[in-house]
């Protein structure tokens, strides 16, 4: 939350806490709004103002709350929870609240998380080299870029005009600008109407930064994943949701997506997970190169980690904390991946609050306001002209964990309504190691024919034929499946076998994909698409075989075929797919 | 410290009580009934005025006379290394009539969440000998992998054998000490006779005196289960993380802390989750298994193994359904695999080792390891849907390789899984059969083996091998 204290805040009357029940604090006498943050107890717990009803307001707080104990008293900023935005948050890992973990570790002079101890969410000492754009004069509007700063090796910083400073279609002069070397809260320039513009800005996380409009995205997401790009693309600006069962994947490929996805910014929040899986994200982002330019991956990524035993509160808001800092970078004209995982957790920490609260429950005890809590969220994702004029995207990719792996459960439904693009994880699957285990007969994406054209252009122009025959060539398959269930596949005519031998090559060297292998990690669009190729190559060869009268043991016992399932782990693949092609269709006409 | 006699209601586990000054939420409050018998209690919420009160012990015998004290401070485990071969009540008081412990520090139960900025991701390979686990879901120091079971079923058995086997190798060959290894043994809600087998084999290993063990039975107070395991975790991350032990905590049975749960919700009248568990159960629950871990810069750490029966063998029920998304992994103890006889009964196919691929590899364990498994884990899978078609079209309507499926499925099972409970098999053993089996397989089959392994370890000569054996 934000420390730096604005000048606005009015002195209000302190409270006096009335009852404590777990993360749910009520108290007495407290002069606040909706929302506003508050300071709990001796210790200065923080906290944020969810009911007011008489002169009772009920808090909800973020840290935990054992030994707080009626009587104490309850500070009000007069302010809402907020983010710090300004250069810093990249590289930079936050609790749910946006308190920067090393930061605390440090302050708090221990491994575990103490309590009411607070940091800005950026440095407000660390000097910035600025760099202006505009000169003294020129007339700016909101959002408009004044200058740069180099944040990160990856990523330069653009300081705008807060958005708040002007009214839409406004516009002022630039009184005074210079470059050199400041800290984020000392003014970089002076606006003709009254505005010292600096590199910091805060802005209420439970609202949506201002844009123009929103656009329809036209270009994918490309996440290096060939089930992703090659049959469910995602858009930059679309929205994705990934639902599983434990174990199915999830946070793999929601890893993956944040390693490889060919966005500007990522932010990932982890929302109630693992520790540990937090811990591996800090320890292998430093180290690992982003595939666009070679720096490493922390220079474009800010983290945000609230565990699941970490305040159940700040759980809820950690997915707020998250999409804020992303639109802040989409205002500067970036493309931005923002993976949460899990939004499970969030809704969960949306019902715990809200049975504190003895509100009606809805459907599974989630509060009714559940679907809209969701859709807000998802809303605020998109391809968008910012108020400056540039053009953004934030793409929103949201886990789901559904109990028992049972997608008919609230939190699925609501999300389905809203997402474009479904990724549906299989236990199945996973049990069998089929990684990623993203089922190709329930999942879809409806961005695919928008994207078409940008793979078309890029790839290759019957990139979507190509699509449609490996969709038809697995739907085939799927029907096929049941009968061989029944009676063995020895008993489908020559034909059949054969096109379940190709649906084969397809799962396993197509669909899945090594996440831990150096090289299958991550596929090129054209290596997906040549792949693609090659499988249907083998099919055609195959076909062409059969119609000359060879029996159909002998084509799936050929040689060279299986090494279609080495693709993925070739470096140099387009050499061995050109030999691979050959060499399966020397062969093949060798047998006729 | 002031004395109540005001108690205005009595529930469940639950008193209510009016006070005329601040009591702190958690705080830990005594009652005395007019027998003179003294009970404890946690206050569960504060108002003005008045107060809930759980109680440990159960409520009977408390009636509106009982005074109330309240001690000022949250709930506290007394630590010391001293605690090592002590047996210990679900409230941490020694039941074992040894001498009286000298605490060298008392913690608030109610541990911090450890930053994950702080902590150091796990990757050190535990040895527990049991293959389905070093070959398939390996286990690594500061993990957490609860055994999935059910009623009758042996995973208490399974649990021993991993208490008593499990090593570091790494630091065996390097010749470190290897001793730091503590085991805390946190029961809740179990039988005497399970309690006793366990203390039998503590006592029979050796292994007692470097155990801690706190013992919550079947017909101690259900309530006093919410307590236990964070008495057992907070003795551990004392040990791991200031006496720098390799603490292994095995927490039985998750199912009824869960139960004592959901009987505290229901007393006071909570909204209720799925089937009557409370809606914050995996927000509690998740306090308890991330406890485990490793810090950075600390020796030691804390890895768990809590043991849950699933009711009526259903994984999706709410206690391991929760379980399994806070968890780093799972291993299933399958009620069929035990009628057939395998020792120990783990069903591979569902479980699963998050960290295991981090733990494993070369210099690790072996180069070939993450290969073998995967190949292993398709190949079995495959034969596992085998077995349902040649139910209904006989194994003659099988191809070739399919039959070879079918044969690798049963020799996996009766030679890789079927160990015993008292075989020890170090990694290169384990890999070893793994390959014996792999090679019943035809070579061009096994497409997930990089080939430069498929040269070193593939057995030319066992490629025609029969099994009829495992095959009956």
């Amino acid at each position: 939350m934000s420390k730096a204290e604005s000048t606005e805040t009015t002195p209000t009357e302190d409270g006096v806490i009335q009852s404590v029940s777990g993360p749910v604090v009520s108290a007495r006498d407290l002069d606040a709004r909706m929302n506003d943050v508050v300071y709990v107890g001796d210790e200065g717990l923080m906290g944020e103002v969810i009911e007011i009803e008489g002169d009772i307001t009920t808090i909800q707080v973020y840290e935990e709350t054992s030994g707080v104990a009626p009587g104490e008293p309850v500070e009000n900023t007069g302010e809402p929870l907020s983010v710090d935005l300004g250069p810093g948050m990249l590289d930079a890992i936050y609790d749910g609240v946006q308190r920067p973990l090393d930061v605390l570790e440090g302050k708090m002079g221990s491994p575990y998380l103490d309590r009411g101890v607070d940091a800005p969410g950026i440095d407000l000492e660390e000097e910035w080299e600025f760099e202006p754009i505009v000169e003294v004069g020129d007339e700016v509007g909101r959002g408009d870029v004044v200058g740069v700063v180099e944040e990160t090796v990856t990523i330069d910083h653009k300081v705008m005009v807060p958005p708040d400073a002007l009214e839409e279609g406004e516009t002022t002069e630039v009184t005074a600008i210079e470059s050199g070397s400041f800290d984020v809260t000392e003014t970089v320039a002076e606006l003709a109407n009254g505005t010292d513009v600096s590199m910091h800005q805060e802005w209420p996380v439970r609202e949506a930064r201002p844009s123009e409009n929103k656009k329809t995205p036209r270009t994918p997401l490309v996440s290096g994943q060939r089930i992703l790009d090659g049959l469910f693309p995602i858009a930059k600006g679309g929205t994705a949701a990934i639902p599983g069962p434990f174990g199915s994947g999830k946070t793999v490929t929601q890893h993956q997506l944040a390693k490889y996805a060919d966005a500007d910014i990522i932010v990932y929040v982890g929302c109630g997970e693992r520790g540990n899986e937090m811990t591996e994200v800090i320890e292998d982002f430093p180290e690992l190169e982003d595939p666009a330019n070679g720096n490493p991956l922390m220079a474009r990524t800010s983290l945000i980690a609230n565990t699941s035993n970490m305040p159940v509160a700040a759980r809820e808001s950690c997915i707020y904390t998250g999409i804020t800092i992303a639109e802040y970078y989409r205002d500067m004209g970036y493309d931005v991946a923002l993976m949460a995982d899990s939004t499970s957790r969030w809704a969960e920490a949306m019902r715990e609050i809200s049975s504190r609260l003895e509100e009606m429950p809805g459907e599974e005890g989630y509060p009714a306001y559940l679907a809209a809590r969701l859709a807000q969220f998802y809303e605020r994702a998109g391809y968008f002209e910012n108020v400056n004029g540039t053009e953004g995207s934030v793409s929103a990719i949201g886990a789901v964990s559904p109990p028992g792996g049972d997608f008919s459960e609230p939190v699925t439904q609501n999300t389905l309504r809203i997402v474009k693009t479904f990724w549906a994880l299989d236990a199945d699957l996973a049990e069998r190691r089929h990684f990623p285990s993203i089922n190709w007969n329930e999942s879809y994406s409806l961005y695919k024919d928008q994207l078409d054209p940008w793979f078309e252009n890029e790839v290759a122009d019957d990139w979507a034929e190509k699509r449609q025959w490996a969709v038809d060539v697995l739907d085939e398959e799927t029907e096929l499946q049941e009968i061989v269930q029944l009676v063995g596949k020895d008993a489908l005519p020559d034909d059949q076998q054969l096109t379940l031998e190709v649906a084969r090559y397809l799962r396993e060297a197509y669909l899945q994909q090594n996440a831990f292998h150096p090289v299958d990690t991550y596929c090129p669009p054209e290596k997906t698409y040549l792949m693609l190729t090659t499988i249907e190559a083998f099919n055609d060869e195959a076909f062409r075989a059969l119609e000359a009268g060879v029996p159909v043991e002998e084509i799936v016992d050929t040689e060279a075929a299986p090494r279609i399932n080495r693709i993925g782990v070739q470096e140099d693949y387009e050499e061995y797919v050109e030999e691979l092609k050959a060499e399966i269709a020397d062969e093949l006409r060798s047998l006729y | 410290m002031k004395e109540y006699q005001t108690i205005t209601e009595i529930s469940g586990p639950l008193v209510y009580a009016e006070v005329d000054e601040a009591i702190g939420y958690d705080e830990i409050v005594e009652i005395e009934t007019a027998q003179g018998e003294t009970l404890r209690g946690q206050v569960l919420e504060s108002s003005e005025g008045v107060v809930a009160i759980q109680v440990f012990e159960g409520t009977s015998g408390i009636d509106q006379n009982a005074s109330v004290r309240f001690l000022g401070e949250t709930m506290k485990m007394p630590v010391t290394e001293d605690l090592l071969g002590r047996v210990l009540d679900g409230s941490g008081r020694p039941i074992d009539d040894g001498p009286e412990i000298v605490p060298e520090e008392r913690q608030d139960i109610v541990g911090a969440a450890i930053n994950p900025y702080s902590r150091e991701y796990p990757e050190e390979f535990i040895e527990t000998g049991v293959s389905a686990i070093d070959g398939m879901n390996t286990l690594v120091r500061g993990q957490k992998l609860p055994i999935f079971s059910s009623s009758g079923q042996p995973h208490s058995e399974l649990a021993m054998q991993i208490a008593r086997q499990a090593s570091v190798p790494e630091e065996e060959e390097a010749g470190e000490e290897s001793s730091e290894f503590a085991v805390i043994f946190g029961a809740m809600g179990i039988t005497q006779e399970e309690a006793n087998e366990f203390m039998q084999d503590f006592e029979r290993t050796g292994a007692l005196e470097r155990s801690v063990v706190f013992m919550n039975l079947a017909d101690d107070p259900a309530v006093e289960r919410t307590v236990t395991p964070r008495m057992v975790l907070t003795t551990a991350e004392y040990l791991a993380f200031e006496k720098d032990y390799h603490v292994l905590v095995i927490l039985t049975d998750m199912t009824n802390y869960c139960e004592a749960l959901r009987e505290i919700g229901a007393a006071r009248e909570e909204v209720p989750g799925r089937r009557g568990y409370p809606g914050y159960m995996y927000t509690d629950l998740a306090q308890l298994y991330e406890r485990a871990g490793r810090i950075q810069g600390r020796d030691g750490s804390v890895t768990q193994i809590p043991i849950l029966t699933m009711p009526g063998d259903d994984d999706t029920h709410p206690i391991p359904d929760l379980t399994g998304y806070i968890t780093e992994g799972q291993i299933y103890v399958d009620p069929d695999l035990n009628s057939q006889g395998l020792q120990p009964p783990i069903n591979v196919l569902p479980s699963l080792s998050r960290l295991m691929d981090d733990g494993i590899g070369e210099g690790l364990t072996r180069e070939d390891h993450a290969d073998v498994k995967d190949q292993m884990f398709a190949a079995y899978a495959e034969g596992e849907d085998l077995r349902d078609l040649v139910n209904i079209v006989g194994r003659e309507a099988l191809s070739e390789l399919d039959n070879k499926y079918l044969d690798f499925a049963d020799a996996f099972e009766s030679e890789f899984v079927d160990q015993g409970f008292d075989t020890n098999r170090d990694i290169e053993e384990t890999l070893e059969i793994g390959w014996d089996l792999l090679s019943m397989l035809p070579k061009d089959a096994l497409n997930r083996i990089d080939e430069e392994f498929i040269e070193e370890y593939y057995r030319e000569e066992d490629s025609e091998r029969e099994v009829v054996e495992a095959a009956d």
